[in-house]
C-alpha cells in the first residue's frame, strides 16, 4: 500500500519548491568544508555550541560509511541518520554481491539518487540534507594508485565532483569564493588542512572547541586532535595578525 | 564429509577444518578454506554443501561488517555473534535452510589488559546452539570427541590445545575411511584470527 499523492510538484514557472525549501533547510545546518588535497581529503565541519548539560561525544558530524568512504552533511541531523544508514547497507551489499569494495563514485550516485526519488514520490518529502564525501577513487585500469576525491550531494539529487567545497551555513557563497582564491592544486596535508580550517574560521569563532577536522589519507582516517587543531588555528591568526600589521605599517609608510 | 572441530583454551580458540572439497565420488579440490574470518576476532568453521557455506558465512560477515559501521565502531562479543547467526539459521528454517554445521570460536578481551577469554559456540542446520569447551561438526566427532573428553581441562594453553588438535587430525588418518589428507588450522587469540598450519595453501590458485 503506498501513498499516490505527490508532494514536490511543479509550479507554474518550472520550481521545485520543495526541493528549494529542503536547500535552504541545508543553509540552516551548520558548516561542513571539504578540500582536495594531492595525497589526502580534509572535511572540516562547524561544532555549534552545545548545551552545558549535552554530552559532545554524541553529536557526530563526520560519520564512515564504509571503510574507504567518509561523510560529512549538513541539514537536518535525522534525515541524515536515515540517509547514511541505506548507504551503509548498500555499501555491504554491493560488497557481498561483487565481492569487491564499492567505488567512491558508485556511493555519490547511489546517495544521489535516493535523495533524487524522494522528489518524486508519493507521500514523501526530499531529504533536508547536503553531504560531501570523501575518499579515494579506484585506480584507472587497475593500475596505479586512487586518487583522492570530494563529492557532494544536495536535495534535488545531483552529485559531482570538487576540489573544495563547503555545504551548510548562511555564508556558503562566499566561503565558496574564498575557497576558489586560496585554493592551489597539488596541496599536501598540511595545505589542505589550513586552507580548510581557514575557511571554518570565516563563519566560526575561534577555537579548536568549535570545529572538528578529519583528515582522510589513503589508508587510514583520522580525526585531528583539539591540541593539533589548536595550533593550526593559532597558526593562521598569527599570520593574519602580521598580515593586519604589515599592511598598517605600509599605510603609516605613505602617510 | 567435512570434519571441522575447536577446542578452548586459556586466551583463545583453536578451530580445525579438512580442506577437501569434494560431492560423491569427485575431489573437486584439495586447498578449501573451510573456516572463514567473521571479524577482527572470530571466525566460524562450518560443514556442509560449499554453495550454502559460502553464501552463509559471507552473508554473515557482511552482516556484522554493516553493525560496526552503524554503531560507531561498536564491535559485538563472540556470544552477540553467536546468536546472531543461530537467528539467521533458524529464520532461514522455514524458507530456505542453509544446509551448514558451524563452530564459531572468538576472542573477547577483558578490560584492564587482562587475559580475555576464549568461546567456542557448536551449531546446527536447524539453529540450535551451545557454548561448549571443544566441539566438532560432522563424522570426525565419532573419533574425536572421546579425546577431547579424555585430554581437554580447564587452563590448558596454546601448546597444549594444539597438541590435542594434532592428536585428533592423527587419530581421523589411521581410522577415518574417507582420506582427508590435509587440514587447515587457525587460532584467534588476543591479537586476532591468523592461519597456524595448513596442509595445501588456500591462495594457491
Amino acid at each position: 500500500m503506498s501513498y499516490d499523492r505527490a508532494i514536490t510538484v511543479f509550479s507554474p514557472d518550472g520550481h521545485l519548491f520543495q526541493v528549494e525549501y529542503a536547500m535552504e533547510a541545508v543553509r540552516r545546518g551548520s558548516t561542513a568544508v571539504g578540500v582536495r588535497g594531492s595525497d589526502c581529503v580534509v572535511l572540516a565541519v562547524e561544532r555549534r555550541a552545545l548545551a552545558k548539560l549535552q554530552d559532545p561525544r554524541t553529536i557526530r558530524k563526520i560519520v564512515t560509511v564504509d571503510d574507504r568512504c567518509t561523510l560529512a552533511f549538513a541539514g537536518l541531523t535525522a534525515d541524515a541518520r536515515v540517509l547514511l544508514q541505506k548507504t551503509r547497507v548498500e555499501a555491504q551489499t554491493y560488497r557481498l554481491t561483487c565481492e569487491d569494495a564499492p567505488s567512491m563514485e558508485y556511493l555519490a550516485r547511489f546517495i544521489a539518487r535516493t535523495q533524487q526519488k524522494y522528489t518524486q514520490r508519493g507521500g514523501v518529502r526530499p531529504f533536508g540534507i547536503a553531504t560531501l564525501l570523501a575518499g579515494f577513487s579506484d585506480p584507472e585500469h587497475g593500475e596505479g594508485e586512487g586518487k583522492p576525491v570530494l563529492y557532494q550531494t544536495d536535495p534535488a539529487g545531483t552529485h559531482s565532483s570538487w576540489k573544495a567545497q563547503v555545504i551548510g551555513g548562511r555564508n556558503s557563497k562566499s566561503l565558496r569564493e574564498f575557497l576558489e582564491k586560496g585554493y592551489e592544486d597539488g596541496m599536501k596535508e598540511k595545505e589542505a588542512v589550513k586552507l580548510a580550517v581557514q575557511a571554518l574560521l570565516e563563519v566560526v569563532d575561534s577555537g579548536a572547541k568549535n570545529m572538528e577536522v578529519c583528515v582522510i589519507r589513503r589508508n587510514e582516517t583520522i580525526t585531528m586532535e583539539e591540541k593539533d587543531l589548536d595550533e593550526v588555528v593559532k597558526e593562521i591568526e598569527s599570520e593574519a595578525e602580521e598580515g593586519k600589521k604589515g599592511g598598517a605599517t605600509a599605510a603609516s609608510g605613505d602617510e | 564429509m567435512d570434519s571441522i572441530f575447536g577446542v578452548t583454551y586459556n586466551g583463545g580458540v583453536i578451530i580445525a577444518a579438512d580442506q577437501t572439497n569434494a560431492r560423491s565420488i569427485l575431489i573437486y579440490q584439495n586447498n578449501l578454506d573451510k573456516i572463514s574470518e567473521l571479524s577482527s576476532h572470530s571466525m566460524m568453521g562450518c560443514a556442509g554443501p560449499n554453495a550454502d557455506f559460502v553464501n552463509f558465512t559471507q552473508y554473515i560477515q557482511k552482516s556484522l561488517q554493516l553493525y560496526e559501521f552503524s554503531n560507531d565502531g561498536l564491535k559485538l562479543s563472540t556470544k552477540a555473534q553467536a546468536n546472531f547467526c543461530r537467528g539467521e539459521l533458524a529464520k532461514a528454517l522455514r524458507k530456505g535452510p542453509y544446509q551448514v554445521n558451524v563452530l564459531l570460536g572468538g576472542y573477547d578481551a577483558k578490560k584492564d589488559g587482562e587475559v580475555g577469554d576464549g568461546s567456542l559456540y557448536l551449531m546446527d542446520y536447524l539453529g540450535s546452539m551451545q557454548k561448549v569447551n571443544f566441539g566438532v561438526q560432522g563424522y570426525a566427532s565419532n573419533f574425536c570427541l572421546s579425546i577431547f573428553d579424555r585430554e581437554w581441562k580447564e587452563g590448558l594453553n596454546e601448546a597444549q590445545a594444539l597438541e590435542i588438535v594434532d592428536h585428533c587430525i592423527g587419530e581421523l588418518a589411521k581410522r577415518f575411511l574417507i582420506a582427508q589428507p590435509n587440514f587447515l588450522i587457525k587460532v584467534v587469540d588476543k591479537d586476532g584470527v591468523r592461519v597456524h598450519k595448513f596442509g595445501s595453501d588456500p591462495e594457491d590458485n
